[in-house]
């Protein structure tokens, strides 16, 4: 599986809530979690895109990422225009991505 | 429309092939079949950014083959390609399909923009009186979706539980068999030699609409001389340039997002960049002409044509399904400053050039 950058995700995950529903398990697409002793765990963060599928589905708010559009050419859009990234999927723009 | 009870224009839409009745009246049935046009929709898709933008259904239900009240219900998007995909891999099977409006745009990019979310699912729901055409009280989401969707919050609002799918529909038959479980395999986002390659043709065509700007202001600045715009120079000189240019575009374009896993480094700008650098070094060893003899000239090549082409394989960081946006942002953080400095440089460069021919003919 390929890799991005090293130590740049910003997941976190508090243990002590993980009530051991195992939905981050389902819903994320990089196999980052685990399952050991009732609850979840990191397998490896730097697997993480930061889609925030995880964050969205544990009922027990037990994981934190900031996520958003991951595509250059949105992040430049709001850099330069100081608007909200798009990467142009919504026809508005014509950057390509997705 | 008010003849097969269907929200306006799927009617005349050639995969609607009759109704079926439910307790909230006649729904369009579907069939799982691809016509022409639907083969056609999907190649045009993916090449052209109009046609894309633009390629859409008619949110709401449907119903493949006889479903009933007990029959599953998939949820998907309403781009075109999303939903036929999914219609496809449904088959003759008997399930309804919710489509929700994410204005034409695809599951995952929906998802992380919200339109396939949390408020439009429970929305749909309340909307087509779900609980009265199905008693199972669960929908399927392609496991994608959850970026954009809280399962609990669904349920608790709407009564239905949210089950997350495959990422990939073609997976729906195994994971149905499996019992509604999707493996390992099922559940990771794929990102193959031939899945990137789907992607190239779209990259190309945004930049397209752009290279041609590029061509038209070098073969300007080449033939803009004291007596006029020269064409002889224009071509010759231009034409070298514009060699470069395209050869940058298919370095970060295509070939980088072909050879992603094989060219060192992680980071996307860096790998476009020295490829694009490997590109220009062999295009300088090998093209034959006296204006690659100017200092000016050649670094100006190399300090550009190398930028574009990390600039596109940066691009390509919104095909990929491995990267984050924090690992954008610290490139971004990184490459912006370096392409600007870059790109002036070279500027510079092709402006004292300009000047040392002008002198010489003045």
């Amino acid at each position: 599986m390929m890799k991005y950058l090293k130590n740049v995700v910003t997941l976190q995950y508090e243990k002590t809530k993980c009530k051991g529903c195992k939905k981050c398990l389902d819903v994320c697409p990089s196999r980052v979690f685990g399952f050991i002793d009732k609850k979840a765990y990191i397998i490896d963060r730097n697997l993480c895109i930061e889609c925030g599928a995880c964050e969205k589905n544990c009922p027990h708010g037990a994981l934190k990422v900031d996520s958003g559009v991951g595509c250059a050419a949105a992040q430049i859009y709001s850099l330069i225009t100081g608007k909200e990234p798009t990467c142009g999927c919504d026809g508005e723009e014509s950057s390509g991505c997705c | 429309m008010a003849d097969c009870g269907c929200s306006s224009g799927t009617c005349c839409e050639e995969w609607v092939v009759g109704s079926v009745i439910s307790p909230i009246g006649e729904i369009p049935k579907i069939t799982g079949e691809w016509s022409k046009s639907d083969k056609m929709g999907q190649l045009k898709a993916r090449i052209l950014n109009s046609f894309r933008s633009d390629y859409k259904v008619e949110p709401g239900l449907y119903a493949c083959g006889n479903p009933d009240n007990l029959s599953d219900v998939f949820v998907s998007a309403n781009y075109k390609l999303s939903f036929d995909i999914l219609r496809k891999e449904i088959g003759e099977r008997d399930a309804w399909i919710v489509v929700l409006d994410t204005k034409g745009i695809n599951v995952w990019c929906a998802a992380g923009k919200g339109t396939f979310g949390t408020d439009e699912l429970i929305s749909k729901i309340k909307e087509l009186s779900l609980d009265r055409i199905v008693d199972s009280k669960k929908v399927i989401i392609p496991q994608l979706g959850a970026a954009g969707v809280s399962g609990h919050i669904v349920e608790k609002e709407t009564g239905f539980k949210v089950i997350y799918g495959p990422v990939m529909a073609k997976d729906i038959t195994t994971y149905i068999e499996n019992g509604y479980k999707a493996d390992e395999e099922m559940r990771s986002v794929p990102f193959s030699f031939k899945d990137r390659l789907v992607l190239i043709p779209m990259e190309v065509s945004l930049i397209s609409e752009k290279v041609w700007l590029f061509i038209v202001g070098i073969l300007i600045f080449f033939g803009l001389m004291p007596q006029g715009i020269l064409f002889k120079e224009a071509f010759f000189e231009g034409g070298v340039f514009i060699v470069f240019g395209l050869l940058s575009v298919f370095s970060g374009a295509v070939l980088t997002p072909a050879l992603l896993p094989f060219i060192p480094f992680r980071s996307f700008a860096i790998k476009g960049w020295l490829l694009g650098e490997l590109c220009v070094v062999i295009c300088l060893i090998s093209i034959q002409s006296s204006l690659l003899d100017n200092y000016f000239i050649f670094l100006a090549i190399c300090l550009f044509f190398p930028v574009v082409s990390s600039y596109l394989a940066f691009n390509f960081t919104g095909c990929s399904t491995y990267t984050s946006v924090s690992g954008v942002k610290k490139e971004m953080k990184l490459a912006i400053p370096l392409y600007i400095i870059a790109s002036s440089l070279a500027g510079l460069c092709l402006i004292l050039y300009k000047i040392q021919v002008w002198r010489s003919l003045l």
